[in-house]
């Protein structure tokens, strides 16, 4: 959920938005932010399934420590989506395990 | 290869004041930070800053940021951001950075800000400046999704503007935990409840009375059982501990939650520190492992000096305070000295003996002279 009105930051201003792919679903994102910030927008929460026990994980440091939120980006696994900015078009997918399964 | 005077990783307050002293007395100086914007944590303080006025009390945090950064911009220093720097060996730094047209670069056109690409930097000195990270909690179900630092909602709210959920529980009620519970129902959250393990709240009482007046409570001698849910988090169990810390039973309750902050504190984050093979010691006041280093800063490795929470966990103030500390000591070592250096120097062990005193803060004085003692027998001699 968008934090819209805010009583000290002010309105959400506009600004350019930008479609991403997320799981082959289309998702507005707005230009410049992390990758993590448009999908929990979106209400998405599970960023990745773990190696052995195919456990979920989702965004746990917000800011490029901790890996849990890695994700497949553009099939490039391992992409830390907290601190990756969206693009223009780009391809995102849920990784299980290492990722292998992307490029 | 590039190379610097002075190479300093973070732009948080104590590596943008290091930049500024140094780049002020002549030091070619670049700083390298891993996040889209500087300012390390002071970006997500949306609260009028406590401390002193000399430390810009009463300002809020990211404000702080903006002020900071244009000072080290006009001082001349270079400011890359989105570069982690991942190694340091021989006084070389490598950065891994990202080159992206489309990132959100939230400063001023005339700020010199270069975009950045892998390379790897040569430096006469290094300081690092890389802040400290939040402690995890394990209970059962904490690595569902919806359990997070509570620096991690902070981020979302205050920086991207995203709700990580709509019902939150608050695991933490010193400073970090009240400041962060406010700041989560400003953006709209609804505080389910803000529990803390010690029989008394460890923040402020203005932050705390903020919270209670929207009606949220804060539960002393209260901890977290587990967290549950399908894939997510959709409930946690909490229970009342005696003074033992033992869980009182027959005193769980279930809590509708969809979220879970974690604001038990933080640690150095020394892990390129100890990449860089300085020595640590582990100093429970300072919040945990925290390199050794001397009173000008300096680390058990000539040359690499340190500041800011990185050298033990405190408060923006004193990491300004060592920020300015370490720029003004890095650059002298260099023969780059200025007049009044040694005046400076004294005001600001003044400044930082005030910002330990006092009945909670006395401690980390005491840790801090302790470090410095085993740094004076251990670090090399100037
Ligand atoms: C909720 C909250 C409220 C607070 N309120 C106050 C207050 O009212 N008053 C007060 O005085 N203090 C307050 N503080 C504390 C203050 O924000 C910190 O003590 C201060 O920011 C520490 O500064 P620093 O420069 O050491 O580290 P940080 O601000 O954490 O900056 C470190 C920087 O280093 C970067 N970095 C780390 N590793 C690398 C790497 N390998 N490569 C590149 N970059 C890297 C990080 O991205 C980060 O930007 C508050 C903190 C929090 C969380
Ligand atoms: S949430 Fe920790 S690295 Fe992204």
């Amino acid at each position: 959920m968008r934090v819209v009105h805010h009583p000290i930051l002010g309105d959400l201003p506009k600004v350019r938005q930008v479609k991403i792919w997320v799981d082959g679903k289309e998702i507005t994102a707005h230009k410049g932010e992390p990758i993590a910030a448009a999908i929990a927008a979106a209400g998405i929460k599970i960023h990745r399934y773990t190696t052995k026990r195919e456990e979920p994980r989702g965004v746990f440091c917000g800011i490029g420590q901790c890996t849990d939120c890695v994700m497949i980006v553009n099939g490039v696994p391992n992409v830390r989506t907290c601190i990756t900015p969206v693009t223009e078009g780009i391809t995102v997918e849920t990784q299980h395990g290492a990722g292998r399964g992307g490029r | 290869m590039r190379e610097v005077d002075l190479a300093v990783v973070g732009a948080g307050p104590a590596g943008l004041t290091a930049a500024i002293e140094g780049a002020k007395r002549g030091c070619r100086t670049v700083v390298l930070d891993m996040n889209p914007r500087p300012g390390g944590q002071l970006i997500k303080q949306i609260h009028r800053f406590f401390g002193s006025r000399e430390h810009r009390a009463g300002t809020r945090g990211i404000e702080i940021a903006d002020s900071l950064f244009h000072e080290a911009a006009s001082a001349g220093v270079e400011v890359m951001v989105e570069a982690e720097v991942y190694a340091i060996h021989d006084s070389t730094l490598e950065v891994v950075a990202q080159t992206n047209e489309d990132s959100l670069v939230l400063l001023s056109e005339e700020a010199t800000t270069s975009r950045s690409r892998p390379l790897s930097i040569a430096a006469r000195r290094i300081i690092l400046a890389t802040g400290g990270a939040e402690n995890a909690l394990n209970f059962a179900g904490w690595t569902l999704p919806g359990v997070m630092g509570a620096g991690a909602a902070q981020t979302m709210i205050n920086l991207w503007r995203v709700l990580p959920g709509k019902k939150i529980l608050m695991v933490g009620a010193g400073n970090v935990g009240l400041i962060i519970s406010y700041q989560l129902i400003q953006a709209g959250g609804e505080m389910v409840a803000v529990i803390e393990a010690t029989s008394r709240i460890g923040g402020y009482g203005v932050h705390a009375a903020k919270i209670s007046r929207a009606g949220v409570p804060i539960l002393t001698s209260h901890t977290i059982i587990s967290a549950s849910g399908e894939s997510r988090v959709e409930r946690a169990v909490i229970a009342k501990v005696d003074a033992s810390w033992r869980i009182v039973s027959g005193s769980e309750q279930e809590l509708e939650v969809d979220t879970i902050c974690i604001a038990v504190g933080l640690h150095p984050n020394a892990r390129l520190a100890s990449l860089a093979e300085c020595e640590l010691c582990y100093s429970p006041s300072l919040g945990g492992w925290v390199p050794i280093h001397n009173s000008r800063m300096e680390t058990t490795i000539s040359g690499i000096y340190i500041a800011g929470d990185l050298s033990g966990v405190e408060e923006a103030s004193t990491a300004l305070e060592e920020g300015r500390l370490a720029g003004i000591c890095a650059a002298a070592s260099l023969g780059k000295e200025r007049a009044g250096d040694y005046d400076d120097i004294k005001a600001i062990e003044g400044r930082l003996l005030g910002l330990r005193s006092g009945p909670f803060c006395q401690h980390r004085q005491d840790a801090k002279q302790e470090l410095i003692g085993i740094g004076e027998a251990q670090c090399p001699k100037q």
